[in-house]
């Protein structure tokens, strides 16, 4: 088995471990995406981070809004941060909880000053905090600080045979080293939920969980429902790699989660972990780009993701570890795979190796590797909605 | 061992998943059981993409399938043993 050995990583204020350095301009709102992408354009080494929404929600849907934009501010890939909203209020807002980490953040408004304003001030604050996140050096870590996500996309019949496995695998080695770890996708627990219920670490989890499940079955799929969720549950490229049916799928995805590990508390979405170390259920959609965007915003620092059929998403903030069992995967769509794993599937490598070859490239990940979806210039961050704005 | 053209994950499955690439009818399989590496050959009826799962018995209208030693779905259409079992004659329980 791979020892997890030391990493050299970024030590921030709040003591958490990040693996990027990043400097991020972070709109509150949507109308606010121009004036950030505007001061990204003008200052080197600074990263704009647009989406599509922050105007007129309300309830819990607001809640995860703030929980969404001011986690990913908060992660320990980004050094420093510059918020820009329409106005001041909720700008503040988000500035002031950033700010509890320790990290330098400084928050700018349009209403009053127009973009062009907003931009040169805080351009000039972008370049200060570039400056200063620029001379900051990696450190040597411990492996086992990392935070470590996972969730499959695009997958096929390979990825249960081999690509979740080996993150299950992953887990099952160094959750007890004492890494945070994460999975979700609720409606792609549906015909695996008893076998989910059953990997919590009590039965009391184990209802928490189910209650999550249900809900989301009562309140979404039952109301909405068509017939195979309008081939969204499986997907196209789903039933091009052989699954037939969401039970398949289901059990496939949760492969990830291993043999040993049991998930000690279930999260909302983008909810920080808050029980210590161990392995987490997030209720998340089963979207790529919005299930990962929200495991960043809980403060992950290194995604895991299984892929069959090849999907390609990346995110602004976080690494994503592309791996796959599939060789017409890995012969078509090479620059998107990070660990080849298709010997699985030939029998020439275990599953136990081809955990420690994925423990491997977190380790190099953490050390700097830029990812393949990081290299590509993949940034997708997508915002989750529950509902319908006021 | 030799690669296999197969896998199937548990004993109790009545399915299994072709591996390679370019499997035409009449394929004497090899066929490995991941869960214990225990072995078997089975002559593939159709044309099976990679990936697609292929029938270890005769199925009939109404039949479960079993994967990963679980249910998975309904037939909705007859399949020879060595046949192709996908969208056209298995079907989810669930939507």
């Amino acid at each position: 088995m791979a020892k997890p050995g030391k990493i050299r990583a970024y030590r921030r204020e709040n003591g958490r471990v990040g693996v990027r350095n990043h400097v991020v301009i972070l709109p509150v709102d949507d109308i606010s995406n121009a004036a950030c992408e505007a001061v990204a354009a003008h200052i080197r080494g600074t990263m704009a981070i647009p989406h599509s929404y922050g105007r007129l929600q309300f309830g819990a849907d607001l809640d995860l809004h703030f929980r969404t934009i001011i986690g990913t501010g908060a992660n320990p890939n980004v050094a420093a941060c510059i918020v820009i909203g329409i106005e001041p209020g909720w700008t503040k807002d988000v500035v002031d909880a950033i700010a509890r980490t320790g990290k330098p953040v400084e928050g700018f408004w349009i209403e009053q000053n127009g973009d062009i304003q907003a931009v040169a001030a805080a351009s000039r604050k972008a370049k200060e905090f570039v400056h200063w996140a620029s001379e900051l050096q990696r450190e040597e870590c411990d492996f086992s600080e990392l935070w470590v996500s996972t969730k499959c996309g695009e997958s096929d019949t390979t990825t249960g045979l081999g690509s979740c496995p080996t993150v299950g695998n992953f887990y099952d080695k160094m959750v007890p080293q004492g890494i945070y770890g994460v999975f979700g996708e609720t409606t792609e627990i549906t015909g695996a939920e008893h076998i989910c219920e059953a990997r919590a670490a009590t039965p009391e989890i184990g209802r928490k969980f189910m209650a999550v499940f249900k809900a989301y079955q009562d309140e979404v799929i039952e109301p909405n429902k068509v017939d195979d969720l309008s081939d969204s549950q499986p997907t196209k490229g789903n039933i091009e790699g052989g699954l037939t049916t969401i039970e398949e799928k289901a059990l496939g995805n949760l492969e990830k989660i291993g043999r040993t590990c049991r998930y000690i508390d279930v999260l909302e979405p983008a909810e920080a972990p808050s029980k210590g170390p161990g392995l987490y259920y997030m209720d998340t959609s089963s979207a790529a780009a919005e299930c990962v965007t929200l495991m960043a915003a809980a403060g992950y620092v290194v995604h895991t993701f299984p892929t069959g059929q090849g999907n390609v998403v990346g995110n602004p903030i976080l690494p994503v570890i592309k791996l796959t069992a599939n060789p017409r995967t890995l012969r078509t769509m090479s620059e998107h795979i990070d660990v080849d794993v298709t010997g699985i599937l030939r029998r020439e490598m275990t599953i136990d190796e081809a955990g420690d070859a994925l423990t491997t490239m977190v380790e190099r990940t953490a050390n700097g590797r830029l990812t393949a979806a990081e290299a590509l210039g993949h940034r997708e961050f997508v915002l989750t909605k529950l509902y319908r704005s006021a | 061992m030799a690669i296999p053209q197969m896998l199937v994950h548990d004993r109790r499955d009545n399915v299994g998943v072709v591996v390679v690439e370019n499997l035409v009818a009449g394929t004497d399989m090899l066929c490995v059981v991941t869960e214990d590496n225990s072995d078997f050959r089975l002559t593939a009826k159709d044309d099976i993409p990679i990936g697609h799962k292929v029938a270890l018995a005769d199925l009939a209208d109404g039949d479960t399938v079993i994967k990963y030693g679980v249910d998975v779905g309904r037939i909705v259409a007859p399949v020879k043993k060595g046949g192709h079992v996908h969208v056209h004659n298995l079907k989810t329980k669930r939507w």
